[in-house]
């Protein structure tokens, strides 16, 4: 599990997935319930990339991420009954409903909702870490679409020029809201980090051992250079952008689940029996939480504004 | 004579140099350059590893600093002019001024954005603006504007020992130039001390040897009767209420007092409104454009007041046009001595 250092199991890794997996399903699945509050952006078919990187890192290492969260929020260890309160607006969530979805801080894990805003950030944590001398490293998390971002390229300039130990993980779902990669995306995205001199690697997979091999590979190539790695992750966004706002094709999408969902692609390690076991855990474990937080206070407006 | 520049320089050595944990970043700092405007200069060959030149990137520098805030540094950027804060505003005002508050009082992020305001220089429309107006209001950002009363660089090391929360400091270009407690000895005025900060803010103070707590001070014309008008002003404007209000005291026998903060935000109407208790009369001097501004805000508030007294307020400010680099055009167009003199006449 997190922090450990030996290599999850298969069957952890599964869970993990199957957690993130659930998690993201009840969330759709209640949203017109009107119990959450805003919007939402699942992970769904992307849930290897947050397992498969973040099982890698140690314990001091930081975390950021972005408006789709809930993966790597979960992956990092984060508190399930948080999570759902945070996203019904409850004083036990994860930043007692101050933040929702997209603003979460637990621990070294971050997330904002503005698109590439975090990328300096991540940056300058990354340069006290170096400053500190303490061997931690920082894990920012990216997509396709924030590319269009010029701060960006600002972000990546100044981990290169201060070699800061930060890998960037852009996960490349090839689409940004409903906007297609083709006609947002000019050029190579890999040329885009390796032009700052960052060395880069991508893959085309939604296996979470694949993609763990490769983050293992390039997270200790930042913290022994201690300089930047970038590590770009083809990836299927099974789900809307939020909550039902798909104008893909039903056939485009259940093409994508068949051939790449990272829960099938990892369950096949495990026998039938595992799995159903598995299954059942996390089923009640989601269950529970869910029902536990919508039971969780509201905060107070009189004790959040004094003045 | 020792200027606010060099007060402003000494400050930022002291303040490297009692504490580690001070990184300056910011565009051309190095030395033998030391910034655009100098208030870097001597710092990067002091302090090599602390001193970080930085690319054109000044939403990225900001970024940076607040990552490095939130690992406990104490970072302070320079933007070199004023104007390209709004390069920075999403970092400003998405990134540093909402973490402390949206993640719900777990974070801090101690950075200062120190930067050069204002006109007069001939700079032209995008090198002379006051903008923070853009910046007042914004939950989770404080805003500090010395002047030339007290010493500026004493207050720069408050906001970056004391102050939790992000800060932008402004400082008018044509202050550089003026020395720091600059009316200490003038025979022609008197200023007081009205405004000290509660208790409780009091209490923390850190480095106290080389930093002033924010004051807001009274200026007024030496041995003069009630005054009739109350004037609010901030920044380099102080120096134009400085010289109105001696030559309407000589010359039209009308008196004014001049209430001036130096903490823009959070403020309190307090120390205005009880001034204008007194005069029932308020004009209000800023540098940046009249509509919404920090006069506005003034006027509202001293008028919303249950029991104000306030019976005519006047505010002058820069016309609404981008500033001009023609010399001829730029004075006319930014608030001055003049206007002061004349709206304190139109109101008696």
């Amino acid at each position: 599990m997190l922090y450990s250092s030996d290599m999850p199991t298969n069957e952890q890794l599964y869970e993990q997935l199957v957690r993130i997996r659930f998690f993201e399903e009840t969330v759709l699945a209640n949203f017109s319930k009107g119990i959450f509050f805003g919007t939402t952006h699942s992970c769904l078919g992307q849930e290897a990339n947050a397992v498969g990187v973040i099982s890698n890192i140690q314990h001091n290492d930081i975390v950021l991420s972005n408006h789709r969260s809930h993966g790597h929020f979960l992956a990092y260890g984060g508190d399930i009954q948080s999570l759902f309160a945070e996203l019904m607006g409850r004083s036990t969530g994860v930043v007692g409903g101050r933040g929702g979805t997209q603003h979460l801080h637990w621990r070294n894990f971050y997330s904002n909702g503005i698109q590439g805003g975090i990328l300096p950030i991540a940056t300058g944590l990354a340069l006290a870490e170096k400053f500190k001398n303490n061997n931690a490293i920082v894990l920012v998390f990216m997509g396709d679409g924030t590319l269009g971002e010029g701060i960006v390229y600002e972000s990546l300039n100044m981990a290169s020029l201060w070699k800061v130990p930060i890998l960037f993980v852009l996960e490349n779902n090839r689409i940004a809201q409903t906007t297609p990669i083709e006609k947002a995306v000019a050029g190579d995205i890999k040329m885009r980090f390796r032009s700052f001199d960052i060395p880069t690697e991508d893959i085309e997979s939604s296996d979470v051992i694949e993609i763990s091999k490769l983050a293992d590979k390039l997270i200790k190539g930042v913290r022994s250079s201690i300089s930047p790695r970038a590590m770009i992750i083809h990836t299927y966004r099974f789900g809307p952008h939020s909550k039902g706002d798909d104008t893909r094709s039903v056939n485009e999408i259940d093409r994508m689940r068949k051939d790449h969902d990272p829960v099938q692609i990892q369950g096949q390690r495990l026998d039938l029996k595992t799995r159903d076991s598995i299954t059942i855990k996390v089923e009640h474990e989601i269950q529970n939480a869910f029902n536990d937080a919508l039971d969780d206070p509201f905060p107070e407006p009189d004790k959040e504004f004094t003045s | 004579m020792r200027t606010i520049l060099d007060d402003l320089n000494a400050a930022l050595h002291d303040a490297m140099q009692c504490d580690e944990r001070v990184i300056i970043l910011g565009e051309d700092i190095l030395d033998p350059y030391g910034g655009a405007f100098k208030v870097t200069r001597g710092l990067s060959r002091k302090f090599p590893e602390r001193v970080i030149t930085t690319p054109i990137s000044e939403a990225g520098i900001v970024g940076l600093a607040t990552g490095l805030g939130l690992a406990g540094f104490l970072p302070i950027v320079e933007i070199m002019f004023g104007d390209f804060l709004t390069l920075a505003s999403d970092q400003v005002i998405n990134h540093a001024a909402k973490f402390r508050w949206m993640y719900n009082e777990q974070v801090r992020v101690p950075i200062v954005i120190r930067t050069p305001m204002g006109g007069r220089r001939g700079y032209g429309p995008t090198h002379s603006q006051t903008l923070e107006k853009l910046f007042l209001g914004v939950p989770g950002l404080q805003v500090f504007a010395p002047c030339p009363i007290g010493n500026p660089g004493r207050l720069l090391n408050y906001t970056v020992f004391n102050c939790e929360d992000p800060v932008l400091f402004l400082e008018n270009k044509l202050l550089y130039a003026l020395p720091p407690n600059k009316y200490l000895d003038s025979k022609e005025i008197i200023i007081r001390e009205i405004d000290p900060l509660p208790e409780s803010n009091l209490s923390v103070i850190q480095n106290s040897e080389i930093l002033d707590r924010p004051k807001t001070y009274l200026m007024a014309v030496r041995d003069a009767p009630h005054s009739s008008i109350t004037i609010a002003a901030y920044g380099h404007m102080v120096e134009y209420a400085h010289q109105a209000i001696i030559e309407l005291a000589y010359e039209d026998e009308i008196f004014c007092e001049v209430i001036i903060p130096t903490q823009l935000t959070p403020w309190r109407i307090d120390p205005i409104f009880a001034s204008v208790q007194k005069t029932s009369r308020l004009i209000v001097i800023e540098e940046g454009t009249r509509s919404l501004g920090w006069g506005a805000e003034i006027a509202a508030r001293v008028s919303e007041l249950p029991n104000s007294n306030v019976k005519t307020i006047r505010r002058i400010a820069a016309l609404e046009y981008p500033i001009p680099a023609s010399e001829p055009l730029e004075t006319a167009m930014l608030p001055g001595k003049n206007q002061i003199i004349d709206a304190a006449k139109s109101i008696i």
